[in-house]
């Protein structure tokens, strides 16, 4: 059995497979199916200072190998979930991470305090929502934007601090370097890309917001070309996500350079994909002789 | 907490074609079979597309360890699900959703289905056998599904085409309101289209029966983790917001839903 653990940031995960934010509610709702102590960590619904209703529905969309989704960070606000969805988690055997988004600095810098003081392991700063009007992606496509953001929050941040962000953008490793030099302990990368699908009888997006945020295999090759020059310009850990639903995504990602992964969509079709990543990555391990899951981290060798 | 839904490849043993474009399977799932309700939903993977199509479940058959699933082709995704041979395996995950609230005896029913959203009906109305009225629509004779199934129940069955090729011609709203006129049941359900719902809706406001609606919705997960499958609803104190269809639904109280 190969050593699984892997940390980030001084935070001690005891595999590197992580549920997506969005995709695993607040760490409820898969129990009825398995426990979510099957994940080294579990990246909560993103929340808001305030409760938001999220977008009208239809808010999913079937793509070639992918979906898009437009839900718009419905979610209960800060003091439901502290009150409520936090308790609730107390005694799960893995990391509780919250996912951070608001419409302006002062809404995220409001809401990252109070998360601060709260029994969550570590913070990840949703600056790369494509479902909301106001702030979300916003902030994360510049890097002037995004630097402002960060710099604001780690000022009231007591706990680890990762930063997700957008696919949707020019130079996305320059956007890391800038969130870096603000004090970013991670970067996780990829959020949706923005896509649209069109029903030809009726002339109408199939998503009630027109637009929304691509995810699946689809985008799978992107993600990993998007860690791959992050990691090679910023020295704090990359979490990779974006289309991984076998081990053998999650050990490419690793080899681009991510020193965890995350899981989403894949659950929605195979929900057992977690625990199959894990065994799968375990045995691969054991095969091939390496000790230790850290070891291939960045290890690809490029032409 | 011991797993309530699980995932597979279980078999068809058994398969029918019993309308155009729709589909009689028998699965055999017992984990799923054991504690799936009348009105809950199972996920069925397509073999090439990405998300599961969410099937009500239209009779269970705990002994044996079966469930039926009547399906009907709305597009490719649905189109490949039904093309699963007798004998072949199909992905289902299960049971999901909260289902229709059951009444004890002597507690009387109508069951409202409305083209494919009669299915869910049958586990339903069968509780109740003879104290179940079930008033069940289609677009015409052809489309039919399921009528000496209800029957066979013991339900008391009222048939409406829109067309008039079989049964009664006109909506079932139409054959409700008849039968809310000659008594009123303890409870009424519904599933089918959403202007079907919302009439059935009214009329059990008018009459004062209790009523609970099967909703659909575009859907990603199933158990209530990506909240895609909105449905705007009302709390008691009349503010509204949405509710999500496979983990708070997909049965409602027709009153909490905002048509």
């Amino acid at each position: 059995m190969a050593k699984l653990n892997v940390t980030l940031c001084g935070v001690e995960l005891k595999n590197p497979v992580i549920a997506a934010s969005g995709c695993f509610g607040f760490g409820q709702e898969y129990a009825k199916m398995y426990p979510a102590s099957v994940f080294g960590g579990i990246s909560l619904k993103g929340m808001t200072f305030e409760e938001r209703q999220g977008n009208p529905p239809p808010r999913i969309a079937e793509t070639p190998s992918g979906m898009l989704n437009s839900v718009g960070l419905q979610n209960p606000g800060v003091e439901a979930f502290l009150n409520h969805e936090l308790p609730a988690l107390k005694g799960v055997d893995t990391i509780l991470i919250a996912n951070a988004a608001g419409s302006t600095v002062e809404s995220y810098v409001a809401l990252v305090e109070r998360l601060s003081d709260s029994d969550v392991d570590m913070i990840e700063l949703n600056i790369s929502c494509p479902n909301v009007k106001q702030g979300g992606a916003a902030f994360g496509v510049t890097c002037e934007g995004a630097a402002s953001v960060v710099k604001a929050v780690r000022r009231v941040c007591k706990k680890p601090l990762i930063v997700k962000l957008s696919p949707n953008v020019t130079d996305i490793a320059a956007i890391a370097q800038a969130v870096e030099a603000e004090g970013a302990d991670a970067i996780s990368l990829i959020n949706t890309l923005l896509g649209m699908r069109i029903d030809i009888k009726t002339r109408r997006p199939v998503l009630k917001n027109n637009v929304g945020g691509l995810s699946g295999p689809a985008v799978f090759p992107i993600a990993v070309r998007m860690v791959w020059q992050v990691a090679n310009r910023v020295k704090v850990p990359v979490i990779g996500l974006g289309g991984i639903e076998k081990w053998q995504d999650a050990v490419e990602m690793m080899m681009a350079g991510a020193s965890a992964v995350q899981i989403g969509a894949a659950m929605f079709y195979d929900p057992y994909a977690p625990i199959k990543i894990v065994d799968g990555m375990n045995q691969w391990l054991d095969e091939q002789g390496i000790a230790d899951v850290n070891e291939i981290v960045g290890t690809v060798q490029p032409w | 907490m011991e797993p309530s839904v699980f995932q597979g490849s279980y078999p068809v043993i058994r398969k029918t074609a019993c309308a155009k474009q729709t589909f009689d399977f028998i699965v055999h799932c017992p984990d799923i079979a054991k504690t799936a309700q009348a009105g809950q939903f199972v996920h069925v993977k397509s073999p090439n597309f990405t998300l599961r199509r969410p099937i009500s479940i239209c009779q269970i058959d705990r002994q044996k360890g079966n469930i039926r699933l009547v399906m009907e082709v709305r597009g490719e995704g649905t189109a490949q699900i039904a093309q699963t041979p007798e004998s072949g395996l199909l992905d289902v995950m299960g049971p999901l959703g909260h289902g229709f609230q059951l009444l004890d005896f002597p507690a009387t029913a109508i069951a409202v289905g409305g083209g494919i959203g009669v299915p869910p009906m049958l586990e339903t109305a069968a509780h109740y056998g003879k104290n179940a009225v079930a008033i069940l629509g289609f677009r015409s004779a052809s489309a039919v599904i399921l009528e000496e199934d209800f029957q066979r129940e013991g339900c008391q069955v009222d048939l409406c085409t829109d067309d008039g090729t079989k049964g009664k011609k006109g909506f079932v709203t139409q054959a409700l309101k008849e039968r809310l006129e000659q008594s009123k049941p303890s409870i009424i359900y519904a599933c089918g289209p959403l202007p079907m719902l919302k009439g059935v809706a009214v009329l059990a406001k008018e009459y004062g029966v209790r009523c609970q609606v099967s909703m659909e919705e575009r859907m990603g997960c199933g158990i209530g983790a990506c909240l895609v499958c909105a449905c705007k609803t009302k709390k008691p104190n009349g503010e509204e917001g949405f509710s999500h269809v496979c983990k708070n639904g997909p049965v409602f109280e027709a009153e909490e839903v905002v048509f």
